[in-house]
Formats: C-alpha cells, structure tokens, sequence
C-alpha cells in the first residue's frame, strides 16, 4: 500500500511538474519534451490503475506519433519564438483567476466524492470479462462488440484526418522538370519523328 | 493520505486540466504551445475517464479513453497541417495575425 502511494505520488508529481514546464519554457522544444515526459508519467499512473493496455497506448500513440508529429513542427518552422513571447505577460493575471476559480470549483466537485449506491447496478461492462482475462482480453472484448460501430467511426476519423493533413499540406510546384513514365511509354515515333526527302543543295 | 483513492485522480486531473487552461492565457501567440495545452486538457480527461473506469470497476471509460486518443491524435494532425500551411504563406504564427477574414 505504501508502495503504491509512494508510486502515485512520485508519477502525479512528476506530471504536474512537466506540465507547468509545458506551459512556461521558453524554447517549445523543452516544451515538447516535458510533454514527451508527462505522458510517460500518466502511462504510469494507469498501470497504477491497472489499466496496462490504455498505458501501452498511451505511450505509442501520444509519444511515439503525436509528440514526435510536434517536435517534428516546432523544428522544421523558423519561428523566432521571443517575438511571440512579448507582451504575454499582460495576461497572466485574467489567466491566474480563472484558473484559480477553476481548481477551486474542480476540486470541491471531486474532493468530496463519493458514488451512488445503485452505481455499480448501471455500470456497461465488468473490468473482467472473464475468469483470468487480461486487461487487453476484457477491452476486446468489449470493444470490439458493444462499441464496434464507434470503432470504425473511429478510424473513419483518423482516415478523414489524414486524408485533410495531406491535402493542406501538398503543393504543386510550378516549373519542377519530372519523369511522366505514362507519358514517355505512350510516345510514338509517328508522332515525333518526320521523314523528309531533301533533295541536294536546297536544305529544309 | 497513504490510501490512494479516487479523490486523488480527480483532484490531479483537475490540476493538469487547469494547468492547460492557464498554458492558453500564458501562451496567447503561439499557436503550438497551445495545442499542447489542448493536448494536456485531453490527458486530464483521460485519467478521469480510467480513474472512474478503475474504482466502479467498469471498462466503458477505458473504451472511451481509446476513442478520445483517436481524436487528440486526428485533431494534433489537423491542427499542425493547418499550421504549416499558414506559416507557409503569412511567415509567422502569430494568433493575432490570423484575421485575413475579417471584413
């Protein structure tokens, strides 16, 4: 028990920490990299939670794609990133109050908690389906039949996502010389080459 | 204190929620810091989404956390594309800057 507190207190203070670090570095690629570092960290609060297969997840998709995608950004624009700091400070305070309201209201909402007596009655799905399933058995199992429509809504998603990354970003260049295989394959030699009887001393 | 609840989880997902929120108003101009901040908000989301899920003993919120990944991941792609894209023509990134729709 204690071991598990010390490992949630260690993982919750570590995500805090890198969070305020996202949010104040002054280089974006320090920012990104804390963020690499707070998603580790929550990874590890969710196998705490004992869900291992969210945390595995968790790992490949937000470090492995989303944060590499964001350094990958931050690296390729030549941004000066002080111009964009200037005057930022004017906003500190309206932002400080807010999020104090907010913490306050969060954390009144949540401090005190507690769930309904017929909760468990309502719940979807058991956290095991069944006797000796894993975490990734039991989400499959759900997932893949309760909630198979939203499945493919969600690769449906990804799909459009990728469909509109690429097309914002694709370019024609104009007055870029390249090889058009279609083009030299369906070249005739009637079409380019003209015979021509030249008689002597008169040229073409 | 030693007893690790669901208070717990709540009260830091509030806190990086929060910290998201605040990260918006620190970096008002630059466009990247605050999608990270949308990024830290979502995570926020997710630890209450496994948080629930682990103590009702329910495995709907880890499903949930799958699909809202999905679309962190779609809305991140997104985001940068239209990014490079407006760097590409206006040269900076500068929030202030995007107006060109205003009459």
């Amino acid at each position: 028990m204690i071991i598990q507190a010390l490992a949630f207190y260690l993982f919750a203070g570590i995500l805090v920490v890198s969070a305020l670090m996202v949010i104040s570095a002054r280089n974006p690629v320090h920012s990104v990299l804390f963020l690499i570092l707070g998603f580790f960290n929550s990874a590890g609060l969710f196998i705490l939670l004992g869900a291992e297969f969210v945390a595995m997840i968790m790992v490949i998709v937000y470090v492995g794609a989303v944060a590499v995608l964001f350094l990958f950004v931050v690296m390729m624009l030549d941004i000066s990133f002080a111009d964009l700091r200037k005057g930022a400070m004017q906003y500190v305070p309206v932002g400080l109050a807010i999020g104090a309201v907010l913490l306050t209201e969060l954390v009144m909402a949540y401090g005190v908690w507690a769930f309904a007596p017929d909760a468990l009655a309502n719940r979807g799905a058991p956290l095991i389906r069944f006797e000796g399933a894993t975490n990734a058995e039991s989400l499959g199992q759900v997932l893949y039949t309760d909630y198979v429509l939203a499945f493919q809504l969600a690769g449906l998603i990804l799909f459009v996502a990728m469909v509109g990354a690429i097309v914002l970003t694709l370019r024609t260049r104009p007055g870029v010389r390249r090889q058009n295989v279609g083009e030299q394959h369906a070249r005739k030699r009637e079409d380019v080459l003209e015979i021509r009887k030249v008689t002597p001393g008169t040229g073409v | 204190m030693l007893e690790i609840g669901l208070s717990h989880y709540l009260t830091l997902a509030g806190l990086l929620f929060t910290i998201g929120v605040f990260g918006m108003f620190l970096n008002r101009k630059n466009v990247i810091v605050i999608l990270m901040s949308v990024e830290l908000m979502l995570l926020a989301v997710n630890i209450n989404f496994v948080a629930f899920s682990a103590y009702l003993n329910d495995l709907v919120g880890q499903v949930f956390t799958m699909f809202i990944l999905t679309v962190a991941a779609a809305e991140a792609a997104i985001g940068l594309a239209i990014l490079v894209v407006f760097f590409r023509n206006k040269g900076s990134i500068a929030v202030e800057e995007i107006s060109s729709m205003k009459g």
